[in-house]
């Protein structure tokens, strides 16, 4: 009988660890892989609440999530190919040209 | 018994998501993601998406993951040096994250009448298992969204070729 | 037989409304024949009104006042006032006053505007002049009063400063313009009293409640007091008198009708008015009418004493009017208000003919007005000479001219009356009255007598000529008035019955009567103080013709011994330089700290400023922010997620929609 409540908290904390690495890490291809962590924390909490509200639609949610995640990761993974072809670089510092 | 697997996998989510934040190659974050996936799948289990959860394991873990360690090691990313980078990612973001935590925390944890309990692997009430009440509103209501990522999954494929293309 | 006098009386003030639109506006285009006609048209057109409005209300059965209501101006609970006039015998002398002797000087201003250009500006203003004075002499409430009161102050700056290209003229008018608006303020006070304390603006309820009410004078209600004081704040400013009467000396710089019209015969007597107005209202306060008579005296001997030694024959005249509406004022002062407005009738009289005759001369000699310079006119411009003797004796209240019998009434008056300080108000008018007779003699001799003083240069341009006969037709009617102008009031004492006294009784009820006064003391008491004043009088006339015409050069020896007096009084006792240094720059200094310092280059260019501080800014917080960095927009973004949580929690309770 674990309240609902808990998971949400725990989902809060993957979040914002997601969050965290973003911010931190330098290289892009570990900044995509915390993107996909906040997305699973995302996910933890439409499940907690489609349990705790015995709807089904939350669960729904969660599978459209999971398939634009798929396409995102596939679209995003070729751009940075492309990125280290052109630029020999994968730390995101770099990636400056938008600078003013 | 709930109690006590919500706690396990959701110490080993922690865990791994920690152990993404502070390992310095990619590879190991990658895998640490893993980790973090498969307890998320277990926990799945738990709250009654035993659909959700074999589609973790299967798709997101099993796929996604997957390229994105094929990629690591295509581009053979090394160890991350510690260069020095934007301040105010820092200054401003580590703040805001925290900020982010606290709040949300102080919502669910102040809401915890209001959310109730979660009973193991408790079915949404309606008689049916978990795959059948899924797939009945997927293919019925929903049935347009699922069309429509069927064919963003092949734009993604296109793109994802377009763009990864050896220029000649 | 009495058609309608209600809807004919609105026609006195609007018909020279109309003539000044049509000047106003078409008069540049139009020539001066058609300018002069429509002005004189609409002139003489209230004149006739008027003198038919005289016939009606002197005939058997008429009303003693009539009340004409047009439509509420000012309507909302608690308050009302209407546009409304009210045409009472004292409002007729006034009328009389002002449409009779403005049209005479409408005539005489074609001769004397006749080169001069802004012709049309010139009838424009003095036709909008006309206008309001007659709206004030005519409003049967504070508030149209003070319209008119306010439009008088207008027309006086416009036609002050006629000749706006020279500074001295700006100047005045602006002085004239800014002191009248501080007695305005006075007046404005007094108004908001009387709306606070009986709720009304009408002359007629006011006085009915303070009528009703004798026990706010019994019991010393300080608000009555107060009122009357504001108002003759506004009085002083308006009529010229101590310490507001440093603009009309200097509003000389107008042209001559100008200074016949507006601060001899009309405007100027509009505080006087005012005064004997409301005299219900002073009578009920013993402090303000002792006020009134202590600053009509001091201002009469004050103005006189200046005058004595003025070298310019207008600012001889000029102080000459401060004095005699300090003669009004004192009149007031006592409760003899029928007598204050008898000398302002003679006074309009005679004093609007020596301008014009004082113009005819200045005219004569092309320009010169230092009497120092004239002389021996008496046989080159006969006709002014003949009527502007008809004004000096009438002055100098010779008998049997008009202002004898005015000028003796409010002596006789002020002697009379209860004022515990008659005797003192009575010996100043005294003086005053013996200086009077001195100055206008000096002025007659210097003008008209002796050896020619003429600068050969100016009359060798345009040779010393009489003045055409558009000038010299109302001068003569004039003088003819200021003979006979006195004899409507011929005191019982001389065998006359007092017309202007009796006519004005039904307006002045609460006043003491004359003929009860002179029942206690008899008429032998009359007779002899009318004799000391003529004896002042000819006394006057004896030392002016010692000094000026027997022994020219004495006044000059005496003024050489006497340096320093003679040095106060030229200096006018240097009140202006007072005001100067101690009202103005102190003034000036600080609005100039305030407004230059503070509001132009703190906020005006300083908001400025601030804006395009402002900007900078926050495009330098921008240019800092946006780095092209991919980590530090992620940091940002963080905490702007982390801001719309919090207003998300937090902020729906300050919505409501918890």
């Amino acid at each position: 009988m674990v309240p609902t409540a808990y998971y949400l908290v725990l989902a809060a904390m993957l979040f914002s660890i997601g969050i965290a690495a973003f911010l931190i890490k330098r290289n892009v291809i570990t900044i995509f892989i915390s993107i996909e962590l906040m997305l699973n924390a995302v996910n933890l909490t439409f499940v907690a609440f489609a349990h705790m509200w015995h709807q089904v639609s939350g669960q729904i949610f969660v599978f459209f999530v999971m398939v634009v995640a798929a396409a995102e990761a596939a679209v995003g993974l070729a751009i940075i190919i492309s990125i280290y072809r052109t630029r020999q670089t994968m730390n995101v510092d770099e990636l400056d040209l938008m600078k003013s | 018994m709930q109690l006590a697997l919500f706690i396990i996998f959701g110490a080993l989510a922690l865990g791994g998501a920690l152990n993404l934040l502070f390992q310095r190659h990619p590879i190991h974050s990658a895998l640490s993601l893993v980790v973090v996936m498969m307890s998320l799948a277990v926990l799945y289990w738990s709250l009654g998406a035993e659909f959700l959860a074999a589609a973790q394991v299967i798709v997101y873990s099993g796929a996604i993951m997957v390229l994105f360690i094929f990629v690591i090691m295509l581009l053979n990313a090394g160890k991350e040096e510690r260069t020095k980078g934007s301040r105010a990612a820092y200054a401003v973001g580590i703040p805001g994250a925290a900020a982010i935590f606290c709040l949300l925390s102080f919502v669910f944890l102040s809401e915890r009448g209001a959310l109730k309990s979660s009973n193991i692997g408790g079915d949404l009430g309606n008689g049916l298992d978990n795959i059948a009440e899924v797939s009945a509103m997927l293919f019925t209501r929903q049935l347009l969204p699922f069309e429509v990522t069927s064919i963003l999954i092949l734009v993604a494929i296109l793109g994802a070729v377009v763009l990864a293309r050896k220029e000649q | 037989m009495n058609p309608m006098p209600a809807s004919t009386i609105w026609f006195i003030p609007l018909l020279p409304f109309a003539g000044f639109l049509i000047n106003g506006t078409l008069g540049r285009r139009l020539p001066r024949a058609v300018v002069s006609a429509v002005a004189l048209l609409f002139t003489a057109a209230p004149a006739a009104i008027v003198a038919w409005l005289w016939v009606t209300m002197r005939a058997v059965g008429a009303p003693d006042a009539i009340e004409v209501v047009n439509r509420p101006w000012i309507a909302i609970s608690g308050f009302h006032a209407n546009f409304a006039f009210t045409v009472d015998r004292l409002t007729l002398i006034m009328l009389a006053v002002v449409t009779g002797v403005g049209f005479l000087i409408h005539i005489y201003s074609v001769g004397y505007m006749a080169h001069e250009e802004g012709y049309w500006r010139f009838f424009a203003y003095l036709n909008l002049f006309m206008f309001f004075m007659l709206v004030l002499v005519l409003a049967a409430n504070f508030l149209l009063l003070f319209v008119g009161w306010e439009g008088v102050g207008l027309c006086s700056y416009l036609l002050i400063g006629f000749y706006f290209k020279k500074k001295s003229a700006a100047d005045a008018g602006k002085k004239a313009f800014i002191v009248n608006r501080i007695g305005d303020f006075g007046f404005l006070l007094a108004m908001f009293l009387l709306i606070v304390h009986f709720d009304n603006l009408d002359f007629s309820q006011i006085f009915a409640t303070i009528a009703q009410n004798p026990q706010w004078q019994a019991q010393g209600a300080h608000f009555l007091p107060a009122i009357c004081l504001l108002l003759l704040l506004g009085a002083a400013g308006k009529s010229a008198q101590i310490p507001l009467y440093i603009w009309l000396p200097d509003a000389m710089e107008g042209p001559t009708p100008v200074s016949a019209l507006i601060h001899a015969a009309t405007m100027v007597t509009a505080g006087v008015y005012m005064v004997a107005r409301c005299h219900v209202l002073f009578n009920s306060s013993p402090l303000a009418l002792s006020v009134v008579a202590i600053i009509g005296a001091a201002t009469a001997i004050f103005a006189a004493s200046i005058g004595m030694v003025q070298h310019d024959i207008k600012r001889v005249l000029a102080y000459s009017t401060i004095s005699q509406l300090g003669y009004m004022f004192m009149a007031c002062g006592v409760g003899a208000y029928a007598a204050g407005i008898f000398h302002l009738l003679t006074h309009a009289f005679f004093k609007a003919l020596l301008f014009l005759a004082a113009g005819s001369v200045v005219h004569a000699l092309s320009g010169e007005q230092d009497m120092r310079k004239m002389g021996g006119l008496r046989t080159r411009t006969p006709t002014t000479f003949w009527c502007m003797s008809a004004g000096v004796f009438a002055i100098a209240g010779i008998p049997p001219f008009a202002g004898f019998f005015s000028k003796d009434e409010i002596l006789y008056r002020t002697f009379t009356s209860p004022n515990p300080l008659h005797i003192a108000l009575w010996l100043v008018g005294l003086l005053t009255a013996g200086m009077t007779s001195f100055y206008m003699f000096r002025l007659w001799f210097k003008t008209f007598f002796g050896e020619p003083r003429v600068d050969p240069h100016a009359s060798a341009h345009h040779s010393i000529h009489e003045s055409p006969w558009f000038m010299l037709l109302p001068l003569v009617v004039l003088a003819l008035l200021s003979v006979v102008g006195g004899w409507v009031g011929v005191p019982a004492a001389m065998f006359g019955s007092n017309h202007i006294e009796r006519f004005l009784d039904p307006v002045f009820t609460n006043g003491t009567a004359a003929e009860a006064v002179a029942a206690t003391t008899g008429h032998a008491l009359e007779l002899v103080l009318t004799l000391v004043s003529v004896l002042v009088a000819v006394a006057g006339f004896t030392i002016a013709y010692v000094f000026y015409y027997e022994k020219p050069g004495t006044a000059d020896a005496l003024a050489e011994r006497n340096s320093r007096a003679y040095a106060v009084v030229k200096n006018k006792y240097w009140v202006d330089e007072f005001y100067n240094a101690f009202l103005i720059t102190p003034l000036l200094m600080f609005t100039r700290g305030i407004l230059e310092i503070v509001v132009e280059r703190g906020v005006v260019n300083g908001s400025g400023q601030a804006a395009g501080a402002a900007t900078r800014g926050l495009a330098w917080i921008e240019r800092k922010q946006i780095s092209g960095n991919i980590r530090s927009y992620a940091g940002w973004l963080a905490i702007g997620a982390a801001a719309v949580i919090a207003v998300m929690i937090f902020g729906s309770s300050m919505w409501g929609t918890r």
